[in-house]
């Protein structure tokens, strides 16, 4: 597929997929908002998809094949979950985390 | 009533500027798109989250029914802010399409959090105006970031960890409001599964299906133990 198709098909999948989140309770769920199987999902998806997808994201930045088995991302990772219940300021628990793994990976530390 | 609006959406304001830019940034440099496409992805998807990770998609050169599958499902708790807000929109007219389209976390808390008056219409005027504000912030950040990553030479090596730490962040908030453990673990072991047996291009669908399956067996089990009493 041509560069810039791509580009414009995947935007607009994006955008659609993301409108659907936020347009079905409107369209649909008008009369099945007191359902207990709706509630539970509520209640406990976010959080579950949340993290599989930190772990799946967490696995594919490390290296398996050092000798260290992965520490290059498990490090900083470890370091994401201290500060931020140490202070819960997300944007200060992200930027420490990314800057200690972007370290690790130009230095060549742990690979 | 903009003076109003702008107070009240300050503090999204200090925070949708330098995420939006995180994410200007992270899109400039993992990819070879013009910056301007970062603010346009802001304009038209318009989700944090969302926008973080369709970066390592797009650099993947992820189908797009995969790219449509995760984006759904990355934001499918906005699926339940939107039935807590389903009276509060109700006849809002013109305004109504906006207002769902707008419906981040932020503007969600915001919107739910502050005072209102029994003018329903006018609260509704504010709604819509806080979600633009809001959404201007975001566009704002996106292409100051863009413009960043495009214009400063410095090494980005890395950069993308910006997406795990996201995650990691998001999953720590949402463990605390919920103050339940079990999801945490439900989806580690739906990870773990993917990992192990499905080859990573189809690992996200998988652990989402996984990850579901064990809600419903969960939702099954919390039903018997609760029902016995009243059954049996």
């Amino acid at each position: 597929m041509d560069e810039q198709y791509y580009l414009a098909a995947f935007i607009a999948v994006s955008a659609l997929a993301t409108f659907a989140t936020r347009v079905v309770p409107f369209l649909f769920f008008e009369r099945h908002t007191e359902h207990p199987l709706v509630q539970h999902i509520g209640r406990y998806l976010p959080a579950a998809v949340m993290a599989l997808l930190a772990i799946i994201f967490l696995q594919r930045s490390a290296n398996w094949q050092s000798g260290f088995l992965g520490l290059d991302a498990l490090i900083p990772g470890l370091l994401v979950v201290i500060v931020h219940l140490w202070r819960r300021n997300a944007l200060l628990s992200i930027a420490l985390g990314t800057a200690a793994y972007m370290i690790i990976q130009q230095t060549g530390w742990l690979l | 009533m903009n003076h109003h609006t702008f107070r009240l959406t300050l503090p999204i304001l200090f925070g949708y500027l330098p995420l939006g830019m995180a994410f200007g940034v992270l899109f400039a440099t993992q990819l070879d798109y013009a910056w301007w496409v970062a603010p346009l992805m802001g304009l038209v998807i318009y989700a944090g989250s969302g926008q973080i990770l369709a970066v390592s998609l797009l650099a993947a050169n992820a189908g797009l029914v995969e790219v449509a599958v995760a984006m759904f499902v990355l934001n499918a708790r906005h699926l339940f802010y939107g039935l807590s807000l389903l009276g509060q929109f109700r006849g809002a007219g013109w305004r109504k399409g906006y207002l769902i389209f707008g419906l981040t976390d932020e503007t969600y808390s915001l919107l739910t959090s502050r005072p209102r008056s029994t003018d329903r219409q006018h609260e509704q005027e504010l709604d819509f105006r806080i979600t633009a504000f809001n959404q201007l912030y975001w566009i704002i950040g996106c292409a100051a970031g863009g413009l960043l990553g495009e214009m400063v030479a410095f090494n980005s090596t890395g950069i993308e960890f910006a997406l795990v730490a996201l995650f990691i962040v998001l999953t720590i908030e949402q463990v605390k409001t919920l103050g339940d453990n079990f999801p945490l673990w439900a989806g580690a072991f739906s990870a773990g599964i993917a990992m192990l047996l499905v080859p990573a291009t189809h690992q996200l669908i998988a652990a989402i299906t996984i990850v579901t399956a064990v809600l419903l067996v969960h939702y099954r089990r919390l039903r018997l133990v609760k029902g016995e009493p009243n059954h049996g």
